[in-house]
C-alpha cells in the first residue's frame, strides 16, 4: 500500500501550514515526519487520514484518489497524540468500536469480534486489561491501545501522531523499541509524526524533515544525520557548531580572519558553516582552522564537553575524548574533521 | 478555621503533620480574626434564611394550615387536576423541543469552527435576558386579533393565542436557552478528538453520534433538560400573558396559584404552591447530584 | 482559474465530521423561529408609531413613574446583592461552619422557585399579620402592598446571580498571591481591597448587571407584594400588561422597547465584562 502526496497546499488564515508538499511513501516503510512544532507535520498527517482538508493538491492512497474520499471511507489507522479513547467504554469495547459500526452487510458476528480483539489486546500485550476504562490506565497502557484500536479495522496504512509524545522518558524508549518490532510483525505502511529526533532516527526506516510547511530533506537516518541537505537540517538534528562565514574569491572568512578550508565551489556571499562537535580535531595552538582559548570543561558520559572562545570572539562548545584532557585556559588549535557550508544567512 | 486540623486523631503520621502545620500558616495569613469571622458567617446566614428560607417554609406552612384534609382537597379540585395536568402537557412539549435544539446547537456550535459563533450563543441567550411578560407579548404581536398573523389564523379557524399552542410556544421561548447552554461549554471541553477518532474507525455521523458523543454528555443532557423543565413548570409571566386565564383550560399551575389567591382561597393557593415549590426543592437535589457526576467526568476525562 | 479557486474553496470548507450543514441550518432555522422573528416583529410594531406618540408614550406620566419604580427599585436592590452576596460568597468559599453545603445549596432557590410561589410566599411572609410583617408592622414599617415590597422581591430573585458569578472566581483565586501580599507587610484589610477586590472586580460587576437586568424585568415575584398602586408601586412589567388588557398595543410595544433594548445594552456590557476578566486572567 503506497501513500503519495503531491504539491499539497494548506493555510490557516494567514499561516501557511503546508507550502506545497511532495511525498512518496512505499509499501511496508516507517516512516517519520520529523520537525519542529508549527512545520506542518501533524497538517500532513491529518490531511493523509481525511481530518483535515489541502486548500491544493492531491493525495493518493495506494494509487487512488484519497480526497475524494472522507475519512470514514479511506480507512486509514489514525492513532491520536492524545490518544482520543472513548473514555466511557471499557478498553474491549474501544478495540471492537471499529468493527461494530460497519454496515451490516459485512460486519462479523459477536463471537468472532471477540476473537478480533482478543488477538489485537494479545498483539499489544494488554489482554488482562480488557474491562478496564481507559481512567484507569497508564499513558503508556493508553497508547497501546490507541494502536489497537486503529489496527481492528484492519487498515491500508497507519498514522500515529506524537505517538509517544504525552509518555514519560522511560516509557518512551520501551514503546519506541516495540513500535519497531510491532511494525516489523504486522508490515504495514505506517507514518508518525515527530519532533524528536532521536525518536525518528531509532524507529523509521526513512525520515522526513519538514519546515515551515516545507520539506527540508527525505533521507535514511544516516543520511540525514550524516548528509544534511539545508542549514535547517543540519542544525535541527545532532548537536551542531554554527558559525556565520563570508565566501570571497574562493576563501572562507570568519570575520576578517581567512579559514583554511577549502572553498571549492561554494557561491560567493554570506554562508553559514556547520560542524559536528565532535567533529572538531583539537591540537596544539596553530595546527587547525580556528585559534582558541578553552573556557570551561564539563566531564560527563564518554566524552569531555568544552566551550571555546575564538580568537575572533565567538564561542563554541566541542565534545572531544576524555582521553585528552582539556583545562580551563588551555590555548588550542582546532580542525574540522568534516563540515559543511550553506549559502545564506 | 481548618476543621480538618481538628478532626485528625493523635495517629498522624508525621508527614500529615507537615501538612497540617502548612495548611495552618496558609490560613494563618490567609483568614480575619474571629470576631470578624462570625460577623460574616452571621450575615449570611441570617440574611438567607430571612430571604430565601422563610419565604420557603411560608408556603408549606400556610398550605397546611387548616390539616391534611384540607390540603389534599384542594389539590382535587378539577381545577387544579386541570392545571396540573395542562402544565406536565405544555412542560413536555416545551422540554421536547429544547432538547432536540439543544443536541443540535450544541453539535453544531461546540464541534466546529466558524466565524460568529459568540455572536450566535449571545443570540441563544437573548431569552435569559428579555422580561418574561416581553416574553409573552411578542407572541400576542404575532398571534392576537390585531397581530401580523392575527387574521390568517382567525381565516383559517386556528386557535393559539388563550389556548395550549400559545402557551407552549410562550414557554418554549423562555426555556429556550437551557439545554444548549448546558451543552456548548461541556462539548467544546471535550474537543472533537474522540469524533474524529470514530469517524476514521469507520463510524457513520449518527453512530459517532449516538455511540460516543451522547454518552458523554449525558450528565449534562439531564441537566440542561433538569433546569428547563422546572423554568417551563414555574413559568408565569411569558404564559400568563398568552395564556387568557380560562378556567379549567389555559390556567397552568403557577397561574391558578395566582388565580386562587385573588380569590382569597389561601389554602387551595398554597397547596397548589406547595407542589411547585417541591418540585424546585426536588430539582436543586437533583442539580447537586448531576453536578458532582459532571465534576467527576471532568476528572475521568484527564485530557 | 475561476472553478479552480471555487472547487478549492469549498474543498477547504470540508469538515472531518459531518452534520455541520444540516445541524447549523436547523439551529437558524429554529432559532429564528423562536427567537428572532418574534422579536423582531416587536421592534416592527414599535416602528409603526411615529416618534412623536413613541415620546408620548413613554413620557406620559404613568409610564415614566412605573420606569422609575422599576429602574430604580431594581438598581438599588442589585446594589443590596452586590454587598450581600459578597459576604456570602465570603462566608461560602472562605469559612467552614455547620450548614455550609446546606446554605450553599439554598441560594440556587430563587433561581429555580417559580416566580409566582415566591410572590405569594413573600407577602404572606411581609403582610401585616405575616411572621415578619408582624413585627416590622410594630415599629412602624410597612412592606407589603407598598414600593418596599417591591425591593424585597427584587432582592429575592436577584441574590443567586452576584453569588453564583462571584463564588466561582474567588475559589480558583490563587492562595499565593494572599500570601505573598501578606508577605509583603500588606494587613489583612489592604489585602482584600488592594489584592482580592480589584481580582473578582469584574465577577462582581457582572452579578451586579446580571442582578438588575433580572429584577427589571421581573414580574411574577413582584406583582403579589406590590400593591400596584398606579404611579407608586406598579412597575413596567405590569403596566405592560395593563395595557395589553386594555388593547392599547401601541403603549405596551412601547414601553416593551424601552426595556427590551435597556436589556440588550446590559447583555453587551456583561460580554464586555467577561471578555476583559479574561484579558486579565494570570497565568499560572
Amino acid at each position: 500500500m503506497t501513500i503519495e502526496v503531491r504539491n499539497l497546499v494548506k493555510t490557516f488564515g494567514s499561516f501557511k501550514a503546508l507550502d506545497g508538499v511532495d511525498l512518496k511513501v512505499e509499501s511496508g516503510e516507517l516512516v517519520a515526519l520529523l520537525g519542529p512544532s508549527g512545520s506542518g507535520k501533524t497538517t500532513l498527517l491529518r490531511i493523509v487520514a481525511g481530518l483535515d482538508w489541502p486548500d491544493s493538491g492531491e493525495v493518493l492512497i495506494n494509487g487512488e484518489d484519497a480526497l475524494a474520499q472522507g475519512a470514514r471511507e479511506r480507512h486509514v489507522g489514525f492513532v491520536f497524540q492524545h490518544y482520543a479513547l472513548f473514555r466511557h467504554m471499557t478498553v474491549f469495547e474501544n478495540v471492537a468500536f471499529g468493527l461494530r459500526v460497519q454496515p451490516r452487510a459485512v460486519r462479523k458476528d459477536e463471537a468472532a469480534i471477540r476473537a478480533r480483539v482478543k488477538e489485537l489486546l494479545d498483539l499489544v500485550q494488554l489482554d488482562w486489561l480488557a474491562d478496564r476504562y481507559p481512567s484507569q490506565l497508564s499513558g503508556g497502557q493508553r497508547q497501546r491501545i490507541a494502536l489497537a484500536r486503529a489496527l481492528a479495522i484492519e487498515p491500508r496504512i497507519l498514522l500515529l501522531d506524537e505517538p509517544f509524545g504525552a509518555l514519560d522518558a522511560k516509557v518512551r524508549k520501551e514503546l519506541r523499541k516495540w513500535l519497531r518490532s510491532l511494525h516489523h510483525e504486522i508490515n504495514v505502511t505506517s507514518i508518525f509524526v515527530t519532533h524528536d529526533q532521536e525518536e525518528a532516527l531509532e524507529v523509521a526506516n526513512r525520515v522526513v524533515v519538514m519546515d515551515k510547511g516545507r520539506i527540508e530533506q527525505i533521507g535514511s537516518p544516516g543520511d540525514v544525520y550524516e548528509s544534511p541537505a539545508s542549514a535547517f537540517v543540519h542544525g535541527f538534528i545532532g548537536e551542531s557548531i554554527e558559525l556565520p562565514v563570508q565566501v570571497e574569491g574562493g576563501v572562507i572568512k570568519l570575520g576578517d580572519r581567512p579559514l583554511r578550508l577549502a572553498a571549492d565551489g561554494l557561491a560567493p556571499g554570506a554562508s553559514k558553516l556547520f560542524v559536528r562537535r565532535h567533529d572538531m580535531l583539537v591540537g596544539p595552538p596553530g595546527s587547525g582552522a580556528f585559534e582558541g582559548a578553552v573556557q570551561h570543561v564539563r566531564n560527563f558520559g564518554p566524552v569531555q564537553r568544552a566551550e571555546v572562545a575564538l580568537s575572533g570572539g565567538e564561542t563554541i562548545e566541542i565534545d572531544t575524548p576524555r582521553d585528552k584532557e582539556l583545562h580551563a585556559g588551555d590555548s588550542i588549535g582546532l580542525e574540522p574533521r568534516r563540515y559543511r557550508i550553506f549559502a545564506g544567512t | 478555621m481548618t476543621m480538618q486540623i481538628a478532626h485528625s486523631g493523635p495517629l498522624i503520621s508525621s508527614d500529615a503533620r507537615a501538612r497540617a502545620r502548612e495548611a495552618l500558616t496558609r490560613d494563618n495569613l490567609r483568614t480575619e480574626p474571629k470576631a470578624v469571622r462570625i460577623a460574616i458567617i452571621t450575615i449570611a446566614i441570617t440574611f438567607l434564611t430571612v430571604f430565601v428560607v422563610l419565604p420557603l417554609v411560608v408556603v408549606f406552612t400556610h398550605a397546611f394550615s387548616k390539616g391534611i384534609a384540607a390540603y389534599l382537597a384542594a389539590l382535587a379540585e378539577p381545577e387544579a387536576l386541570a392545571a396540573i395536568k395542562l402544565t406536565l402537557l405544555v412542560a413536555a412539549i416545551s422540554v421536547g423541543l429544547n432538547l432536540v435544539f439543544g443536541l443540535v446547537a450544541a453539535w453544531a456550535i461546540a464541534k466546529f469552527d466558524f466565524p460568529g459563533k459568540t455572536f450566535l450563543i449571545t443570540l441563544i441567550d437573548l431569552p435569559f435576558s428579555v422580561s418574561p411578560v416581553i416574553s409573552g407579548l411578542v407572541f400576542v404581536l404575532l398571534f392576537g386579533a390585531q397581530g401580523y398573523f392575527g387574521g390568517w389564523l382567525r381565516d383559517h379557524d386556528i386557535q393559539i393565542l388563550f389556548a395550549v399552542p400559545g402557551i407552549a410556544l410562550a414557554t418554549t421561548f423562555v426555556t429556550f436557552p437551557f439545554v444548549a447552554r448546558a451543552l456548548i461549554p461541556l462539548m467544546q471541553e471535550q474537543g472533537t478528538q474522540e469524533e474524529e477518532a470514530a469517524i476514521s474507525l469507520g463510524a457513520s455521523g449518527l453512530q459517532t453520534f449516538f455511540r460516543v458523543t451522547l454518552p458523554n454528555i449525558k450528565w449534562g443532557v439531564l441537566y440542561g433538560v433538569l433546569l428547563c423543565n422546572a423554568r417551563a413548570m414555574g413559568e408565569f409571566g411569558a404564559v400568563s400573558v398568552v395564556s387568557g386565564h380560562i378556567r379549567g383550560e389555559t390556567n397552568t399551575m403557577p397561574l391558578l396559584v395566582e388565580i386562587l389567591y385573588n380569590e382569597y382561597q389561601f389554602i387551595a393557593a398554597f397547596a397548589i404552591a406547595s407542589l411547585l415549590a417541591m418540585l424546585a426543592l426536588i430539582t436543586l437535589i437533583a442539580k447537586t447530584v448531576l453536578e458532582r457526576h459532571l465534576d467527576e467526568g471532568e476528572d475521568a476525562s484527564d485530557h | 482559474m475561476l472553478t479552480g479557486g471555487l472547487v478549492s474553496a469549498i474543498a477547504a470548507r470540508r469538515r472531518t465530521l459531518p452534520g455541520f450543514g444540516l445541524t447549523m441550518g436547523l439551529t437558524l432555522t429554529w432559532l429564528s423561529v423562536i427567537i428572532l422573528i418574534p422579536l423582531a416583529g416587536l421592534f416592527l410594531k414599535s416602528l409603526e408609531l411615529s416618534p412623536e406618540q413613541f415620546w408620548n408614550i413613554l413620557s406620559s406620566r404613568r409610564t415614566l413613574n412605573a420606569l422609575r419604580v422599576s429602574f430604580g427599585l431594581a438598581f438599588a436592590a442589585a446594589c443590596v446583592n452586590l454587598v450581600m452576596g459578597s459576604i456570602i460568597v465570603w462566608a461560602l468559599v472562605r469559612y467552614r461552619f455547620p450548614g455550609r453545603r446546606l446554605f450553599d445549596a439554598i441560594v440556587d432557590v430563587p433561581f429555580a422557585l417559580p416566580t409566582a410561589v415566591a410572590g405569594v410566599a413573600l407577602t404572606a411572609l411581609f403582610a401585616e399579620k405575616g411572621w415578619l410583617g408582624a413585627p416590622l408592622a410594630a415599629l412602624g414599617i410597612k412592606v407589603a402592598f407598598t414600593p418596599v415590597g417591591i425591593f424585597v422581591a427584587m432582592i429575592f430573585i436577584g441574590i443567586p446571580f452576584v453569588v453564583r458569578t462571584v463564588q466561582p472566581v474567588l475559589q480558583d483565586l490563587d492562595p499565593e498571591i494572599e500570601e505573598a501580599a501578606g508577605s509583603l507587610g500588606a494587613s489583612r484589610w489592604q489585602t482584600i481591597i488592594r489584592v482580592i477586590l480589584p481580582s473578582l472586580a469584574p465577577a462582581l460587576l457582572t452579578g451586579l448587571a446580571l442582578a438588575f437586568a433580572r429584577a427589571v424585568g421581573e414580574y411574577g415575584s413582584v406583582i403579589f407584594i406590590a400593591g400596584n398602586l398606579p404611579n407608586v408601586s406598579e412597575i413596567a412589567p405590569l403596566l405592560i400588561v395593563i395595557r395589553l388588557s386594555e388593547f392599547r398595543y401601541a403603549d405596551a410595544t412601547a414601553i416593551a422597547v424601552v426595556m427590551l433594548v435597556v436589556s440588550f445594552v446590559i447583555i453587551f456590557a456583561v460580554n464586555r465584562l467577561q471578555r476583559w476578566a479574561q484579558s486579565r486572567i494570570p497565568v499560572r
